[in-house]
């Protein structure tokens, strides 16, 4: 299984790259279109500020690349900010436009907790999920963000908590994002990459 | 759902090799950097940090490499700093696989390095740590490894910290440091209600009691040590399972 990393300068490409292949899958890091637009499998990671990760989007031309290999029904996981820029728009880049594939925008947590919303946390399941197939319940991810998407779409199959409920983990056909980081999240966080990959194969 | 307090070890390096001792005065070797970050990473630890206490020697090449060897050992969050002063610093250790920036003595000489951090990395990848040492009533910052006042009030400087952009704050008692004798839970208190970011306590830990006093009387959000760690004083899993029995939340590795 070759993994295409979409590599625009995030943080976690390095650890998402390292995680994939302790898993034994072949990765390519790429920028380029003609490469995003033509993957199977395709994962967009991200950390730090969702402005960022939309404008490099643009510089890059990828974003029709991305819609593409979606809609051609590539597999694709969205991880932290992978999974916020999948939505209409966020309040942290609130002059641009999110790939609105799902609908809603991506909203600040509340001030009644600390943030970022840093650290280990649950999930609950509101269905069946193939990404956390033979993964116990009250296992715990490791999440470092202050964004969050809103829950209760038919695309969000578990939510987290801190401050408000919002959307941990999407699952909609072909594409998946997590709001927490897989590749920080010790065995459960490999568990997801494995069950990601299964998903693809 | 409740979000866990975090266990993190600190892995103090000479640039290379995991040292022990208070503020470079008898330094004794306290093994191989790979070989603690693969225990803890498999011992249940929420992160690592890792600093270069001997950072103004010439030896970042070989941090930077011990940063690349560390990262690969983990599948949890890395912090790394010690004596980053530019933004380029940052970003090589970043390269590296630091996940986090802490820096410390820089920031307080220019707090403007905070905000460039936090614009490039995002805040959640920004840790300021604060030496503190009591004055009175009140702590005052100390910087270069504790040895040097400043005329900063710690909870005024944490503010302005996490205005600048840290994303996070790690407190250290010089006061408590080394000594074993639990940490300052007051000054953990003080600060950790006056921001609001999350707050990792250091300085003085040794019994599980400790780290169950900075979780609930301290309102830490995370707790950090290092020798008692590094010389099986006390194993990660025994202290997060007496936390837990004590209704703290914490995470259990499956």
């Amino acid at each position: 299984m070759k993994v295409t990393l979409i590599d625009y300068g995030a943080g976690n490409v390095p650890s998402v790259e390292r995680a994939f292949r302790r898993l034994g899958a072949e990765v390519e890091t790429t920028n380029a279109a003609e490469k995003v637009a033509t993957a199977n499998c395709l994962v967009l990671p991200g950390v730090g500020h969702c402005a960022a990760l939309i404008h490099a989007l643009d510089a890059h031309a990828l974003r029709q690349p991305i819609l593409d290999a979606i809609a051609r029904g590539a597999t694709f996981l969205g991880i932290c900010l992978g999974l916020q820029a999948l939505y209409v728009s966020s309040d942290e880049a609130s002059d641009k436009h999110g790939l609105g594939l799902l609908p809603g925008k991506v909203t600040r947590l509340p001030a009644t907790v600390k943030l970022p919303h840093m650290g280990w946390n649950t999930l609950q399941r509101l269905r069946t999920l193939r990404l956390l197939e033979s993964i116990p319940t009250g296992a715990y991810f490791y999440f470092a963000h202050s964004f969050a998407a809103p829950s209760g779409g038919e695309e969000c199959a578990a939510v987290c908590a801190h401050g408000r409920e919002f959307v941990a983990v999407v699952e909609k056909r072909n594409l998946f994002a997590v709001q927490f980081h897989p590749e920080k999240s010790g065995a459960a966080g490999a568990q997801i990459l494995q069950n990601f990959l299964k998903a693809a194969a | 759902m409740t979000l866990a307090h975090r266990i993190i070890p600190c892995l103090d390096t000479d640039g290379s090799r995991v040292v022990k001792g208070v503020h470079f005065e008898g330094l004794r070797d306290a093994g191989d950097p790979v070989e603690l970050a693969a225990r803890y990473n498999a011992e249940g630890a929420d992160e690592l940090v890792v600093l270069d206490i001997a950072a103004a020697r010439d030896n970042r090449p070989t941090f930077l490499e011990t940063i690349r060897r560390v990262a690969e050992q983990l599948a949890i969050p890395l912090a790394a700093g010690g004596g980053i002063r530019s933004l380029e610093a940052a970003r090589a250790v970043v390269r590296a696989g630091a996940d986090k920036i802490t820096v410390n003595t820089a920031a307080v000489e220019r707090p403007q390095l905070l905000s460039e951090l936090s614009a490039e990395f995002g805040a959640q990848a920004v840790v300021l740590a604060i030496d503190a040492k009591r004055d009175g009533s009140h702590w005052q910052v100390r910087v270069r490894g504790g040895r040097e006042a400043t005329t900063l009030n710690v909870e005024d400087w944490a503010r302005r910290g996490v205005e600048m952009g840290a994303g996070e704050i790690l407190l250290t008692s010089v006061d408590r440091d080394g000594t074993q004798s639990g940490f300052d839970l007051d000054l953990t208190a003080a600060i950790s209600k006056a921001i609001s970011v999350p707050v990792i306590a250091s300085g003085g830990a040794k019994l599980p009691s400790h780290f169950l006093e900075v979780f609930t009387k301290g309102a830490a959000d995370a707790a950090l040590a290092a020798s008692i760690f590094h010389d099986q004083v006390q194993s990660i899993r025994s202290l997060k399972e007496f936390l837990r029995a004590h209704q703290v939340e914490v995470r259990l590795p499956c």
